[in-house]
């Protein structure tokens, strides 16, 4: 992934078949506004909140995140950008190394109300990766965890939960769940597809 | 692990495509960052060995590549040729082979000799990183060193950029000569007939500008790279004493000044000091002399990430 897809790229190139649009742009602004204010609302306004998106997808959902925090408390909340890459826990079973973006945590962790926003929460790996990578930094005094689709319980393969929750949908295996956007997408949007059985 | 080990070696930058170049320039970008961090070490390489085989001493080049190789959670281990069996009478192919009985996944490896680490690269089942071969190349030099010019002009493509010094016995000059044309900058090459053969000139496809006069090759550079003299040529009649050399090939105030205002001046170190560079120049703010050590642990980190976990990014 990382690309620029477009939908007709998901059938043609991934061999995935498109089932269903669970949310579009409406609904995504919708649900983004009310995860930044029950963010809000869990941490007492925004004071030592710092909101950090996880590459890719996770960072323009942080930024909006954070466009929201500002329009509900006057205040703009920390903002830093996690690349797991480093941390990932297959690396020496992935074919390819993956591409290695940058880590931006300006401001300083210590004593911080982290809320790591994704897009999709599924294995709970990645959310595993970001933890340590995240610890690496400093202590923060306390992580939440922020995702647009929460893929099911059934799924996780850590006992790793979201704090807040777009929209949970539950999936089978064999559906992956595309969150697009337009910063890298060709549309604003959330679709389900399934593997092509040939 | 079922999956076979897939190995990439970097033997040199001349076998490089420009876009093999830029993807390694631009993964490193992204490892300079740890460098920064209060925690330096990130957990990726955990439970790999790295074998740095240095066959000539070098404090700064192993020193870069053992702290890149610790920093990305790998187990470094450094052999020099000192205490090494070689001078016991191995040869270098079953030193090799003896390594490589101890399943490293990368050997870094620094030889007086041109195409060592292509030896080796040919009967290990690890990874082989040439950091230095005699006057072949050395590739993370040159890396390092396009990754400070990028730094500080933005940009390779387009640039001049002059080389001044012993050109004939240097595998920095190599790489970067290699690597700079590649990406687009064009290069002038200028020292003592004696250590810059015309031959020179051919090198690369499209020909380099190669003359006897310093002046002639710093005239409105961007980027102005002082090599070493290696103080012991000097006895085998290359050029007549280290103060001639001085007086016709040290980098002065008043040489650089012919150079374009913002030019940058490199050194792959370790510098000789009133030699083949003055110190004004030398502790100016033009000198990137320790950018350039800066640069080279993220470079390294990168090299080693991408020839030890799988395939490399191309562009």
């Amino acid at each position: 992934m990382g690309d620029t897809i477009c939908r007709e790229d998901m059938a043609d190139q991934y061999g995935l078949v498109e089932k269903s649009k669970i949310m579009d742009a409406a609904r995504m602004k919708r649900a983004l506004s009310r995860l930044a204010s029950e963010i809000v609302e869990e941490n007492q306004g925004a004071k030592d909140l710092y909101i950090v998106g996880i590459r890719r997808r996770g960072v323009p959902l942080a930024e909006k995140i954070v466009e929201k925090i500002l329009q509900l408390e006057g205040e703009r909340p920390l903002y830093g950008i996690i690349d797991i890459t480093l941390y990932r826990d297959d690396l020496s079973t992935v074919g390819a190394n993956p591409i290695v973006n940058r880590t931006e945590l300006t401001a300083d962790i210590e004593n911080k109300k982290i809320i790591l926003v994704d897009d999709v929460l599924y294995t709970g790996r990645t959310i595993r990766a970001a933890l340590d990578q995240l610890m690496d930094f400093g202590r923060p005094n306390r992580v939440q965890l922020a995702v647009l689709i929460d893929r099911g319980k059934e799924h996780r393969e850590l006992p790793i939960q979201a704090d807040y929750i777009g929209k949970t949908v539950p999936t089978k295996r064999t559906e992956i769940v595309k969150v697009m956007l337009k910063e890298y997408d060709d549309d604003e949007s959330v679709w389900i597809y399934e593997k092509s059985a040939d | 692990m079922d999956k076979p080990f897939r190995r990439r070696d970097l033997l040199g930058i001349r076998n490089l495509s420009a876009g093999e170049i830029v993807g390694i320039l631009n993964t490193a970008e992204n490892f300079r960052e740890i460098n920064q961090r209060e925690i330096k070490k990130v957990p990726t390489l955990r439970g790999k060995t790295v074998i740095n085989l240095f066959f000539e001493n070098s404090t700064r080049t192993r020193t870069s590549f053992e702290l890149a190789a610790k920093r990305l959670s790998a187990d470094a281990v450094n052999i020099s040729v000192s205490s090494s069996s070689v001078t016991k009478g191995e040869t270098l192919v079953d030193t090799a082979m003896n390594l490589d009985a101890m399943q490293p996944d990368c050997i870094v490896v620094r030889h007086g000799s041109a195409g060592v680490p292509h030896q080796l690269a040919k009967v290990s089942k690890a990874a082989i990183v040439n950091a230095g071969d005699g006057a072949n190349e050395h590739p993370t030099q040159a890396l390092l060193d396009a990754m400070t010019i990028r730094e500080h002009k933005g940009k390779i493509d387009g640039l001049e950029v002059a080389i001044i010094g012993d050109i004939l016995h240097s595998r920095v000059a190599r790489s970067n000569i290699h690597l700079l044309t590649k990406l687009g900058a064009k290069v002038r090459v200028a020292g003592p007939k004696t250590l810059v053969p015309n031959d020179f000139a051919h090198l690369v496809e499209n020909d380099l500008q190669v003359s006897e006069h310093i002046e002639d090759a710093i005239d409105g550079a961007d980027v102005v790279m002082i090599l070493r003299i290696q103080k012991e040529r000097q006895d085998s009649a290359f050029f007549p004493t280290l103060r001639e050399y001085s007086i016709h090939y040290g980098l002065t105030n008043e040489r650089l000044d012919l150079a374009r205002k913002d030019a940058i001046v490199l050194h792959p170190g370790p510098m000789n000091r009133g030699i083949e560079i003055s110190s004004d120049v030398a502790d100016s703010s033009r000198s990137l002399i320790l950018d350039q050590v800066k640069y080279g642990v993220a470079v390294r980190m990168a090299v080693l990430y991408l020839a030890t976990g799988g395939t490399a990014i191309s562009e």
